[in-house]
């Protein structure tokens, strides 16, 4: 795996993998050394142009945790005020010894162009392009599915997912039913119309506009966040009429099956999309989310980084 | 590719007999002992090993497996890995011996990798090695306290053996490598 750009990039077996791979890494935490040489003398870049707390923070610990050095680049401050374009930026922490480049960027597409472009040798690890994708959020969404719904292994066939909210916006939810799929779990999209986005009968899953209606049959319930940064049209017609019908609040979650699961990406609108006493109550699996991201992005920097074709990596004998 | 049998079921089993006398008596009884396999044909051989030490001695070794895939030099050479399990037993691995079993010794990366690890989980009294196949042409000099069968470094061959979880039978094959000597030792049946 040179580099990971999209949650469709993964097979079933690759998937399954790399999170074999991440529920090993996540014994690591329980050792006396929290730490692996594995990456020793290797760069890891975070590149975010966009704003992030759990993303940035993960990779980072991950490869800390790897024991690769990191170099972090957020927008704000930086020179892109200047004018600084995503590629000279890029070449810029390339020049100084990053490997592997961690990129968050508003425009979708931004990870592919820097990984295919061939203005760089460093592997690309999408951190979120736009409204596009997330791959690694998906993975440690279905990593937390699988270590409380599976047992911690295997695929997630047969498992029902329900995704609930700004779809529209939502680079979670692209990865997310992607990767879902791919692990065999059936997903149903849940938004108010104007939040469904266009095209959405050629992805593999199903869509709904009543939340009442899906969630008896769900196992796991993920609620996403308002984005209200990217709004720019009237898409519902009051925040209280939103959540009125489409957030998660404790007389919704009685509704839900005795084992079902609520996740959320973060960060989370309390008493928007979900009430705090749904964020705070045992079935929410959101602090199980962000510590097992840092596992997660452990596998996916050791997979990229380990791969031969990498700018480390000589051609095998 | 010629396959040749080096150990089949009831060799094995008369050498692990051999193996677990051998560490017994050079580590002077079960005291302090233990067991750790590395992932994956190491661990179950471990296992054996600790079942005969236990109709020998009546005292229950504690078998572990340590993998070592994180700790490899070939890291961003040959690609990622599927990890092992680590499993150390209870109780840790502080001022015991340390036994590490694997099924073929070649060039001795895999355990100087194997101490590494160790290095993260603790500090035993001492460290040993117990293998099955001895294959020479070391490149890191590591002597093992016991083998199985050595073979003289002048003829490289590939080794590896097989293993039936179901009946618990294994078996070690050789072969003559197609191209160089220095390849994985590959499995054969």
């Amino acid at each position: 795996m040179r580099h990971l750009l999209s949650a469709t990039d993964l097979d079933r077996d690759q998937a399954v993998m790399l999170l074999d791979t991440a529920a090993e890494l996540a014994s690591v935490t329980d050792r006396a050394v929290k730490k692996l040489p594995t990456l020793r003398g290797r760069t890891v870049a975070n590149l975010f142009f966009e704003d992030s707390t759990r993303t940035r923070l993960s990779f980072e610990a991950a490869a800390k945790r790897l024991s690769a050095d990191v170099i972090t680049f957020t927008a704000k401050g930086s020179s892109v005020s200047k004018g600084e374009s995503l590629k000279d930026t890029a070449l810029t922490l390339e020049a100084m010894g990053a490997q592997a480049i961690v990129l968050r960027h508003h425009a979708s597409g931004a990870a592919q162009r820097l990984a295919e472009s061939g203005w760089i040798d460093a592997s690309v690890v999408n951190a979120g392009d736009g409204t596009h994708e997330h791959p690694t959020q998906a993975l440690l969404d279905a990593f937390t599915l699988r270590q409380h719904l599976r047992d911690g292994e295997g695929d997630l066939s047969g498992l029902r997912v329900v995704i609930v909210g700004d779809i529209l916006h939502s680079r979670v939810a692209r990865s997310n039913v992607w990767l879902l799929r791919t692990l065999g779990a059936q997903v149903t999209l849940v938004a108010p119309p104007t939040l469904v986005p266009f095209g959405v009968d050629s992805w593999p899953c199903a869509v709904s506009y009543d939340l009442d209606d899906v969630l008896p049959e769900a196992d796991a319930v993920m609620m996403l966040r308002v984005q209200a940064e990217r709004m720019t049209a009237a898409y519902f017609p009051s925040a209280h009429e939103y959540s009125r019908r489409y957030g998660l609040d404790a007389a919704r979650a009685s509704a839900l099956a005795e084992h079902a699961v609520v996740l959320h990406p973060g960060p989370m609108n309390r008493g928007m999309e979900i009430t705090a006493d749904v964020a705070d109550s045992p079935r929410s699996l959101v602090v199980d989310q962000v510590a097992n991201g840092v596992s997660v992005r452990m596998a996916v920097l050791y997979h990229v980084l380990a791969d031969p074709g990498s700018v480390l990596g000589e051609e095998p004998a | 590719m010629p396959v040749a049998r080096v150990l089949d079921a009831a060799d094995l089993t008369r050498v692990v007999g051999r193996i677990s006398h051998e560490i017994l008596e050079k580590s002077h009884g079960p005291d302090d002992l233990i067991l750790l396999g590395i992932p994956r044909r190491g661990v179950p051989l471990a296992q054996r090993i600790a079942e005969r030490m236990h109709s020998i001695e009546g005292v229950d070794v504690p078998v572990g497996s340590l993998d070592v895939t994180m700790y490899r030099d070939d890291i961003g050479l040959r690609g990622a890995r599927p990890l092992g399990t680590t499993d150390v037993p209870l109780g840790g691995i502080d001022d015991r011996i340390v036994v590490l079993v694997d099924d073929v010794l070649f060039s001795g990366r895999t355990i100087r990798s194997a101490l590494d690890a160790l290095n993260d989980i603790g500090r035993p009294r001492a460290v040993r090695l117990a293998v099955l196949i001895d294959r020479g042409h070391r490149n890191f000099r590591f002597a093992p306290i016991t083998s199985g069968r050595t073979f003289p470094p002048r003829e490289p061959r590939m080794f590896g053996s097989t293993w039936w979880k179901r009946t618990g039978w294994m078996r070690c094959c050789s072969a003559r490598p197609r191209r160089v000597a220095h390849e994985a030792p590959t499995e054969c049946h």
